[in-house]
């Protein structure tokens, strides 16, 4: 996808393709992951292409599910089904076995085929033949790795999404520049979806994947814009006196929860967006930030220091019902739930620092899953499976992963900037 | 002004000091409040506007001249506090006596907080410290129309270190003349 930004005269913002890739590591894996071999893909096409075998091994491996083999370590690299040889596999310790092909077709196509092998029981349990263009060989990848993790997992693939976050890179004197960027699940093909030389922060999905809002200080003032992303087309929606921010949207699509200090304090509204009309949801002189929507819609999940450190609310927009849902540790703030509602992924601040932590909702049982002390802006993938959230490494703004059990860790290292605030996109439609 | 009166307060305490034998004059964090009180009458250190009329915003009026150019610009909290401290007041009164007496003088608040905390919480944070600010300059007579407040929260650290000391530089209120 081709994102284009609007330049408007009153604007000093370029699009450009970012140079600064992540790359991913995983620093630790689950204590029993399936192992599984990815072969490299057959291609006699000539001219380069992806290697999309490499990538579903990395997806996979990632994912902290799976165990994958070195392709040094292979003993053969077969192709089709008749060159497998299911003892090479289950003396190198391999439960399951993935295999395929590139084939160029006359229209300028590639042909991909993936096959999957069971190596206990010696059969082929799935495959799939897609087309594509050899430009979006990524897709693919992400494509298969995604039906792949599914059939061994049960649990819907999330590698075809993509992630937004924010970089800023110090220009020297107190300057910045801010980038707004997008780039698949795995951190590659990152393009700036926008520039600017001030703040740019709290980027939220449309629950289609459309549409992202975000908080820009373009103007020399916090505004909310929402941004379609196929059109890089963008308006700004809310610019009162004082604070514009933590744009949030609601399942439907049609409402946006946010934070002003238009009335003197910072307090949550829901803002109807086809109307405009704004209703005043919190009423405190505490700080009331951060919201999000409960996946049903019916509450909105926030950051308030009414009790005097900042905890996490739960407040019914029916009844009005408010009710605190986290108690532990010095502080929890910038809540986000799972896409089931049961679990909350939040801040948590104990006396070390800031952690990432997951509170299961129907015990109240809180699990710290980070160690690093500059822990932040937690965002889940659509599946469940995993947390990206910002750090901290060697002084410098990091993403990183961890899955809600906290077995799996990686991080995803960019070239250059501090990188924060990631957002993971819903699955896209 | 502030720096100057600091200076000749540090000069007369070290004098002072050395002449009662005292060898130990380092007391300094606590200096800055002993001249605190001497911010107003002080306007004597005005007499540098004239080496400094580069930068230098110099106003008179009723209540007697004073130099903006000279005054602390940057206030500094403590962690997760949004209250001014005691070490902010002496030049922050002086700029509400400008303010007063310079009636198209314009100020903008500019808050800010250190990275420790979430992004939007500190968003409010620095607004918070921005109103603090504005809300002093208010007692002090300011019309609050001439007042303009913003929050950075932690977008825009001074120093980009970790350590206390950078935390402490970014933990901040920034008053910028938007009008003279």
């Amino acid at each position: 996808m081709v994102s284009r930004v609007v330049l408007g005269a009153w604007l000093l913002l370029v699009a450009i393709v970012a140079r600064a890739e992540l790359v991913v590591e995983v620093t630790q894996g689950v204590t029993e992951p399936t192992p599984v071999a990815v072969v490299p893909f057959e291609w006699n096409g000539g001219s380069e292409i992806e290697d999309v075998a490499q990538i579903i091994s990395n997806d996979l491996g990632r994912s902290g599910f799976f165990k994958t083999m070195p392709r040094a370590n292979m003993l053969s690299n077969p192709y089709r089904q008749d060159q497998v040889f299911y003892r090479d596999w289950r003396i190198s310790g391999n439960d399951y076995l993935v295999i395929g092909r590139l084939e160029p077709q006359p229209d300028g196509q590639v042909r991909v085929t993936a096959e999957l092998f069971d190596v206990l029981q010696e059969r082929r349990v799935w495959g799939q033949v897609v087309n594509g263009t050899p430009a979006n060989m990524r897709d693919v990848a992400h494509y298969l790795a995604d039906q792949i993790f599914e059939e061994l997992t049960g649990i819907k693939g999330a590698f075809s999404t993509r992630i937004v976050y924010v970089t800023a890179d110090s220009l020297g004197a107190g300057s910045f520049r801010y980038r707004l960027q997008m780039a698949d699940s795995d951190g590659a093909r990152p393009r700036t979806i926008l520039e600017s030389k001030e703040p740019i922060l709290s980027p939220s999905w449309s629950r289609d994947a459309s549409k992202l809002a975000y908080v820009s200080f373009e103007s020399g003032r916090p505004s909310i814009y929402i941004q379609h992303l196929a059109t890089g087309q963008r308006q700004r929606i809310q610019s009162f006196k004082g604070l514009n921010g933590a744009p949030a949207w609601s399942p439907s699509g049609d409402k946006l929860a946010v934070v002003l200090s238009k009335d003197g304090n910072p307090e949550i509204y829901v803002l109807t967006l086809a109307t405009g009309q704004l209703d005043r949801v919190t009423r405190h002189y505490g700080i009331d930030t951060e919201p999000t929507w409960s996946p049903d819609g019916q509450s909105l999940v926030f950051t308030s220091d009414r009790g005097g450190r900042p905890q996490i609310y739960s407040l019914n927009l029916q009844s009005r019902d408010l009710k605190r849902l986290t108690f532990e540790g010095v502080s929890n703030s910038r809540g986000r739930m799972t896409q089931d509602g049961r679990f909350l992924t939040m801040v948590h601040q104990d006396s070390e620092g800031f952690h990432i932590a997951v509170q299961d909702l129907k015990d109240g049982r809180l699990d710290i899953l980070t160690n690093s002390r500059l822990d932040e802006s937690p965002t889940i993938a659509p599946n469940g499976s995993i947390i990206l959230y910002a750090t901290k490494k060697g002084g410098r703004g990091v993403l990183a992963g961890v899955s809600l059990d906290g077995n799996v860790r990686f991080t995803m290292p960019s070239s250059s900037g501090d990188v924060r605030e990631p957002a993971w996109s819903p699955y896209l439609q | 002004m502030r720096v100057t009166n600091t200076v000749k307060a540090v000069s007369l305490a070290c004098a002072v000091a050395w002449l009662a034998g005292c060898s130990s004059p380092s007391t300094t964090p606590d200096v800055t409040d002993a001249t605190g009180s001497g911010a107003g009458a002080g306007a004597g250190g005005a007499n540098s506007t004239g080496a400094n009329t580069g930068g230098g915003i110099s106003g008179s009026g009723i209540g007697g001249s004073v130099d903006v150019a000279n005054l602390q610009t940057v206030f500094y909290f403590d962690f997760d506090q949004f209250s001014v401290r005691s070490d902010s007041l002496a030049d922050l009164e002086a700029h509400a006596q400008y303010l007063a007496t310079n009636p198209a003088a314009v100020v903008r608040l500019e808050g800010h907080a250190d990275e420790r905390g979430t992004r939007e919480y500190n968003m409010a944070l620095g607004e918070r410290r921005a109103k603090a600010v504005e809300r002093f300059l208010a007692i002090n007579g300011v019309d609050m129309s001439r007042v303009e407040t913003i929050s950075y929260g932690e977008e825009k650290p001074a120093m980009l270190g970790s350590d206390e000391g950078s935390l402490g530089q970014n933990r901040r209120v920034e008053l910028k003349y938007t009008s003279r």
